[in-house]
Formats: structure tokens, C-alpha cells, sequence
């Protein structure tokens, strides 16, 4: 029997995160004013983006150790689903920049923003995986070959949204230590929903993940035997 | 298992927050959406965000099942 408790324990903590987003009080912010909310929403894709990739190269990584395929299921998997909530991450803040920085920014400021380029990179990256592994039919190779190259790609994210986005100026918060965690910056009451939030987003990434995995296990079983 | 439930709502509930009753700062006044929140709607929005997450969500459970369903089938 499969273990439940985490996916009520998701289910629960996204509500909380819903309603308390919504009603709890936040701090009262310039610029940003209420839409500090985000928080919990936007910052919470790219917690999750990270958690992600991370158990993908891990995968990848035990793959190539054992050359067992239903690792290489694992990380693609986790792959994927990580840049579903990259690319989620990057059109909320999208919206959430289009109404906070166009009010005192320049456009140039924008295009150039760091932390904007550096994530958009490191997206790319990801999505050339996809394109790899898509181009090479033969299943060991294309195991190999994917697993390599996610190594490379998680080693890319290093300098692309954890160190260059700290050296440079930017419009985004966060240059002063860590983007999203930066203990004088995050009020108390933004943190009682943001960690909870982190946690259920993060579950919900790897719920929808566990499920696709067992599905490509099924249909691999099934050319297998069927 | 319901232990470690409880203990997951416990955990939830133990954040509620005692600041709501505290008192708005000339900040606060001037950044926050008292309006929004003084005539209601924002439970709107809430109601809405939590049916969308919540049909969601049902949805996910669903398709765990049946995934399991086909697993059990093998």
C-alpha cells in the first residue's frame, strides 16, 4: 500500500495557503503594496522548481551508477514537472513585475534585469533536455545521454539563479542574501503561510510527478510483456 | 496514519495568526486594500481560488486511482 499521509498533508497545507494568502494580514509594503501576497504563490513555483530538479539529478545521477531504466523514468519525470513550475514561476512574476516595476523602472532596467535573464537561461537549458532525449530513439542511449546532460543542466542553474543574480544589481529582491529567504525582509506574518506554502507546493510537484512516473512504469511494463 | 494527521492539522492550526486583532499603522492604512476587505468581496475571491484548487485537487485524486487501479490490474 502506497503511503497517503503526504498527499492529505499537501491537499491541506494548499488550503491554508489559499485562505490564509488571501485573508491574513501581510506588512504593509511600498510598491508592492497588497500583491506582497505573491509570495506565497509565485516564489513558492520556484521552490518547487528547485526541489524538483534536484531529486531529477539525484535520479540521474543513480542512474548512471546502476544503468537501471526505471531510474532514468524517475528523472525525467521529475524533469519535467520541474519545468512545469519554472515556467509557471516565470509568467506569475511576469505579471507580478508588469504591475509593480513599470511604475519607477525603465523598460531597459527590466530587459536587463538579472535574476529575469538568469532563469530564463537556466529554463532553456531544461528545455533542451526535453529536445535531447526526444531526438534519440534508441532507449539505452537515450537514457545515457539524458543523464549526462541533466548534470550539466542542474550545474547550470548554479551560476544562472543562485550566483549571478547576487552579484548584480536588480530590480528583484533579494541581491542582499538569499532571494527568497532573506530573514530581515520576510515579516513574521509572511512567513507563517510562506513555509507552509513552500511545503504543499512542493508536495503537489511531487504528487503529479509520482503519478506520471507509475504511468511511464505501466506503459514500459506493457512493452515489455504485453 | 491519523496521528500523523492530527498532528498535520494541529501543525496548520498552531499558525493561525493572533496579529489579526492587532491595529493598523499609518503604513498599513495607506498600502493595504482595507476596502476590498471591509465590504466582503475578497471571501469572493477566496471561494473562488479554493473551488479551482479544490476541483483540482479532487481531480489529481481521482487519476491517483485509477493509476493504482491499472497497477493492480498487472
Amino acid at each position: 500500500m502506497r503511503k497517503r499521509w503526504w498527499k492529505i498533508v499537501c491537499i491541506l497545507l494548499l488550503i491554508y495557503t489559499v485562505v490564509g494568502g488571501f485573508l491574513f494580514p501581510v506588512p504593509a509594503r511600498e510598491i508592492l503594496h497588497e500583491s506582497i501576497r505573491n509570495l506565497y504563490f509565485h516564489v513558492c513555483m520556484w521552490f518547487g522548481m528547485m526541489i524538483l530538479f534536484t531529486t531529477s539529478v539525484v535520479y540521474a545521477i543513480k542512474y548512471l551508477r546502476s544503468q537501471n531504466l526505471a531510474y532514468d523514468i524517475y528523472s525525467v519525470n521529475f524533469a519535467r514537472v520541474g519545468i512545469l513550475f519554472g515556467v509557471l514561476g516565470y509568467s506569475t512574476g511576469i505579471v507580478w513585475a508588469s504591475y509593480t516595476w513599470t511604475e519607477y523602472a525603465t523598460s531597459t532596467q527590466i530587459f536587463t534585469e538579472p535574476k529575469l535573464l538568469g532563469a530564463a537561461i537556466a529554463l532553456l537549458v531544461y528545455f533542451a533536455y526535453l529536445v535531447l532525449r526526444g531526438s534519440i530513439t534508441d532507449i539505452d542511449k537515450k537514457a545515457k545521454v539524458s543523464a549526462v546532460y541533466s548534470i550539466f543542466a542542474y550545474v547550470m542553474l548554479f551560476p544562472s539563479i543562485w550566483i549571478l543574480p547576487r552579484l548584480l544589481d536588480s530590480l528583484h529582491p533579494g541581491k542582499e542574501g538569499n532571494p527568497a529567504l532573506n530573514f530581515n525582509d520576510l515579516d513574521g506574518r509572511l512567513r507563517m503561510v510562506f513555509y507552509p506554502a513552500i511545503i504543499g507546493w512542493a508536495l503537489l510537484g511531487v504528487w503529479i510527478t509520482s503519478l506520471r512516473i507509475r504511468l511511464d512504469l505501466l506503459k514500459e511494463k506493457n512493452m515489455l510483456h504485453g | 496514519m491519523v496521528k500523523k494527521i492530527t498532528l498535520a492539522v494541529a501543525l496548520c492550526l498552531s499558525m493561525l495568526p493572533l496579529s489579526i486583532l492587532a491595529q493598523a499603522t499609518d503604513a498599513e492604512k495607506k498600502y493595504t486594500a482595507f476596502e476590498m476587505r471591509s465590504n466582503g468581496k475578497i471571501y469572493v475571491v477566496v471561494a473562488v481560488v479554493l473551488i479551482i484548487l479544490i476541483g483540482l485537487l479532487l481531480y489529481l485524486v481521482r487519476l491517483d486511482r485509477k493509476i493504482s487501479r491499472l497497477e493492480k490490474e498487472k
